[in-house]
């Protein structure tokens, strides 16, 4: 089966001076129907990923090695027309934090209406009954008085449900969640979580999951890529990832994660050792590549 | 509803009260004032407020021609109002397109805005007036477009720092990825955003325009000198000021409370429509 995203040996240079390499050869690929994880601490390069996918990378930024390959088709140069078409229709973006993400100003029902306008062609009317029916897959009470508010008269998780209505919308091939529920408290992301899987089965949507919380990735994912340093260290089923980790980094990552049915475990670092090699590994990279 | 609810506020109140009292006068100029604003009495001239004498009443007094104050001052209003008026919205719209179109796109065009700014605002006002008005000729339009081109820097520094902070927030990124376009981003997006201040910004212009207008009116750069304009008061009355005080104050007194109530008003509008800060 070919991968709906298909990211390979994908480089993404921050252009200064002195050029600094913020993705090493990247690859990954996420099959139609799947949910993949994506995880690594922080600066590992994962929003980057997402990023470049959308088109959204730092302007400073240039991919100089790789390609991008969604749904058969070429995307790492799209003119910004061509993206435009792509972005929402077929992938669509759930961001980090839902207490930005929803403009000010603007009543709820413009914001999802706007993407359903432009994409599927929609009048007012139609357009805003989608809306309410949108507002209630994702569980959301009373919608049609949701569309007449603000955001700042919805909670975190009433505003993330509605990014994620607004993201499901138009049926996308492909959602890319960056740490979606990280902004919010445990029990909100607890239903955001099921509220995706649910999404998901029932659109067969591939899900792009982004997080750097282990827990999240068990409970969600079918595949996992594991990130360090703008590199991909490992990338394989979830079940077999946690099972039998293949890389000593994956090893530490999942030893360093607090467990409640293990009270007296200590808590243990990513030794230092590790890291450094990790260091001396990516330099020697960028000294082949570079 | 909500429009009388902002009311509570009180600049807002002041303000329209202020706006209302200007329009008023305005409009109603030929029949709210008790004398021909033209009209000369030398008999009666340098009449102090209050004192009546020939027969008329002069509320505010009369000036060396024996003009009735009260009446020119109403006329007056309505140079100040159109200029202020006209010149705030067209100042306003060249500079915030050009601010919202550099600060969203940022590289060369928001360099090239902003040095042509800097080079603009370190260039005397004054002298641009001057220079404008011996091209122009002397008149109402002189005035107003001289404001424009001065002031349309101060509507475009301000939209290009906040169409940049706006830019930075999460909810235009979210706005690229479900595939609008920068146009539509800039008007349904960051606009709304950046409303708030362009009207307090809108009527501090207001203000300053008031002020220019009758600056410029007081050097004798506006109107023909018979139509009375605030600043034309003034400079009248600059002569006399040593017998006859109020010939100064009484425009001198519009100007502040027009200009006062003006910044009020933009400072209280803000806070009321501003749909986070209204909670």
């Amino acid at each position: 089966m070919s991968a709906l995203l298909d990211i390979r040996d994908l480089d993404l240079q921050l252009q200064a001076r002195q050029p600094l390499r913020l993705l090493r050869r990247v690859s990954l690929q996420v099959a139609p129907g799947q949910i993949v994880g994506l995880v690594g601490e922080s600066g590992a390069g994962k929003t980057m990923v997402s990023r470049v996918v959308l088109g959204i990378a730092p302007a400073n930024t240039c991919v100089t090695h790789g390609s991008i390959v969604f749904d058969g088709r070429d995307i790492t140069h799209l003119t910004e027309q061509q993206r435009r078409h792509l972005l929402g229709r077929e992938i669509a973006f759930i961001p980090q934090n839902p207490m930005t993400a929803l403009n000010p100003v603007e009543r709820i029902e413009s914001q999802i209406t706007d993407v359903l306008r432009m994409h599927l062609n929609l009048d007012r009317t139609g357009a805003r009954d989608k809306a309410v029916t949108l507002l209630r897959e994702v569980h959301l009470r009373q919608p049609e008085r949701i569309l007449r508010q603000y955001p700042h008269e919805l909670s975190g998780g009433m505003r993330q449900r509605v990014l994620i209505a607004t993201a499901f919308s138009c049926k996308p091939k492909l959602v890319i969640a960056d740490e979606p529920t990280t902004a919010l408290d445990v029990t909100v992301q607890k239903q955001i979580l099921q509220l995706i899987r649910e999404l998901q089965r029932n659109s067969g949507t591939s899900i792009l999951f982004i997080t750097h919380d282990l827990g999240v990735v068990a409970k969600l994912c079918d595949h996992v890529v594991v990130m360090h340093g703008g590199r991909v260290l490992e990338s394989a089923p979830a079940l077999k990832l946690f099972a039998s980790p293949g890389h000593d980094y994956t090893r530490a990552l999942l030893a360093a994660t607090p467990r409640f049915d293990r009270p007296g475990d200590e808590l243990r670092p990513i030794p230092a050792v590790l890291t450094q090699r990790l260091a001396d590994e990516a330099r020697a990279l960028d000294a082949r590549d570079m | 509803m909500k429009a009388i609810a902002s009311l509570r506020n009180p600049r807002v109140l002041f303000g329209v009260l202020v706006v209302l009292a200007l329009v008023v006068a305005a409009a109603a100029a030929p029949w709210l004032s008790p004398n021909d604003p033209l009209e000369q009495d030398l008999m009666n001239s340098f009449q102090s407020p209050g004192a009546g004498g020939g027969g008329q009443a002069h509320p505010l007094g009369t000036d060396s021609l024996g003009r009735d104050i009260l009446s020119r001052l109403i006329y007056g209003a309505r140079p100040a109002l159109i200029v202020a008026f006209v010149a705030a919205v067209f100042a306003g719209l060249l500079g915030t397109a050009l601010g919202l179109a550099a600060g969203y796109f940022g590289g060369r065009l928001d360099a090239a805005v902003s040095r042509l700014v800097d080079i603009w605002m370190s260039f005397p006002s004054v002298l641009l007036c001057i220079v404008l008005a011996a091209v122009l000729g002397a008149g109402l339009h002189t005035v107003v477009i001289a404001i424009i081109v001065i002031d349309w820097t101060r509507f475009c520094r301000v939209v290009r720092a906040e169409t940049m902070l706006q830019k930075s927030h999460d909810y235009v990124a979210s706005a690229v990825t479900i595939g609008l376009g920068p146009g539509r981003i800039l008007a349904s997006e960051i606009l709304p955003n950046v409303a708030p201040l362009l009207l307090t910004l809108f009527t501090l212009e207001m203000g300053i325009a008031i002020v220019v207008e009758a600056i410029l009116s007081f050097v004798g750069l506006s109107v023909s000198s018979g139509m009375p304009t605030w600043g034309g008061i003034i400079q009248e009355g600059r002569l006399y000021v040593n017998q006859a005080w109020w010939l100064m104050a009484a425009p001198m007194a519009c100007i502040i409370v027009a200009v006062l109530g003006l910044n009020a008003l933009g400072d209280g509008l803000r806070e009321v429509i501003d749909p986070v800060k209204a909670r």
